[in-house]
């Protein structure tokens, strides 16, 4: 098996003002499939073609932004071994237990420079996908509720240090580098894409003062013409949106960027290139950064650096 | 068709006025003016780029995000327009990150 080690980002856990507005917001609107509730009053949902169950989770709080978000590994030897690397790499660890999280085994916690709670599990209820394993159908009519992503993707995180957040996954959890935008005086990056398979990205962070941000959840789309119906169906119920539909430079996806009702942006995309570990990083330049970040527009807009929860 | 109620918003500083309906917040009000530099952030009351301060009127709101306003700010009357709705004419006064961009084609250049 080539792909071990850390597998994909499993879990988010977002926190927004109106609990009732969000559950109908991540349900009916961007159609994820809801899967529980939990003593702590956070509600979980799945997009309907993941199996494991639950990837978005939220809360209500008096704040929007992020709580925490979690990669699953391949196994929980895997995630010993992986605690024990981070633990002689300097960075303390925290266990928190099975049960925690609904239909969730234990997840290594720890902080990222960036100020963000990074976790890490090897294990989550395989509820299906709807289908059966044998003989199953193309799609269910969940395919078709909302804009009904098929799975979370990635997310990308503001914060400062990036350098030595991106050391950490790198060096100790098998992340590579994929694509980067130096600054201009060359004493580092602005941004930086990171994978841990054959995506584009499974994470990425921008330089900012602040810690522990949160610039987007994205969510992939099986085709461009499902990112022209996601973006039909944000006008239909009002969502605000950020920008789009357009395209990356980094990384080619074509996107939205929009807003959940308590402010926490969203992305519904489809497309990018995929990678391998073995590939070149590509580097972008701040001069050229409005091009990287929206293709066709070639200038950032006000809040690519500015909005975030 | 449902009544909709109307109110005249004013800023203060610009002495700019605008109608916003009793279902549309502050900000989406505002952003119709059309001026250029309008943080239209969030809308949703998460990221604290559209800090106003209400100065006369009525209004009615949702809950905004306390990292940007605390409750003695939101009973103040210092609130995130975009979610704020009028319940009468109101006067309001931008602060915070808006500022700047609101009164940015106004302030002459300092350099
Ligand atoms: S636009 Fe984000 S809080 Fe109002
Ligand atoms: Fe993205």
């Amino acid at each position: 098996m080539a792909m071990t080690g850390v597998l994909r980002p499993g879990h988010v856990v977002l926190r927004v003002l109106d609990l009732e507005e969000g559950i109908n917001f991540y349900k009916n609107v961007l159609g994820l499939v809801e899967t529980g509730r939990d003593q702590q009053g956070r509600v979980y949902f799945k997009a309907w073609d993941e199996r494991d169950h639950n990837s978005v989770l939220i809360r209500q709080a008096d704040t929007a932004g992020l709580d925490f978000f979690g990669f699953k590994v391949d196994s929980p030897a895997t995630l010993d071994k992986l605690e024990a690397d981070l633990n002689a790499y300097g960075v303390s660890t925290e266990r928190i237990p099975a049960g925690e999280m609904l239909e969730t085994g234990e997840r290594v916690r720890f902080l990222l420079p960036t100020g963000h709670v990074f976790e890490l599990y090897a294990e989550k209820t395989d509820v299906g996908n709807g289908q059966p394993y044998v003989n199953p159908e193309a799609w269910i009519p969940a395919a078709e509720h909302g804009i009904a992503p098929v799975r979370f993707d990635h997310l990308l995180c503001y914060g400062p240090d990036i350098e030595k957040a991106q050391a950490i996954l790198q060096d100790v959890l098998g992340f590579y580098l994929v694509e980067h935008i130096e600054l201009e005086d060359g004493s580092g990056d602005l941004g930086i894409w990171l994978s841990t398979s054959i995506k584009a990205h499974d994470i990425a962070f921008v330089r900012h003062p602040e810690p522990g941000k949160l610039h987007h959840v994205s969510f992939l789309l099986e085709s461009w013409e499902k990112v022209l119906r996601a973006a039909d169906l944000m006008s239909m119920n009002r969502v605000a949106i950020d920008i789009g539909p357009t395209r990356h430079g980094v990384t080619r996806g074509t996107t939205i960027y929009a807003f959940d009702p308590s402010g926490n942006r969203f992305e519904t995309f489809s497309g990018g290139y995929q990678c391998y570990p073995d590939g070149k990083p590509i580097k972008w330049s701040q001069n050229e950064v409005g091009r990287g970040i929206f293709y066709h527009d070639r200038v950032l807009n006000d809040t690519f650096l500015t909005v975030l929860t | 068709m449902e009544q909709r109620k109307h109110y005249t918003v004013v800023i203060r500083e610009t002495g700019e006025s605008y109608r916003c309906q009793d279902q549309e917040s502050l900000l989406s009000g505002m952003a119709r003016l059309g001026r250029k530099g309008i943080p239209v952030g969030c809308c949703g009351g998460g990221c604290g780029i559209c800090k106003v301060e209400m100065l006369s009127g009525d209004y009615a709101s949702r809950p905004m995000s306390r990292e940007h306003i605390s409750a003695g700010e939101e009973a103040a009357g210092v609130v995130l327009a975009c979610r704020v709705y009028p319940r009468s004419d109101v006067t309001l006064r931008v602060v915070g990150k808006m500022e700047k961009s609101v009164f940015r084609p106004r302030v002459p250049d300092a350099a």
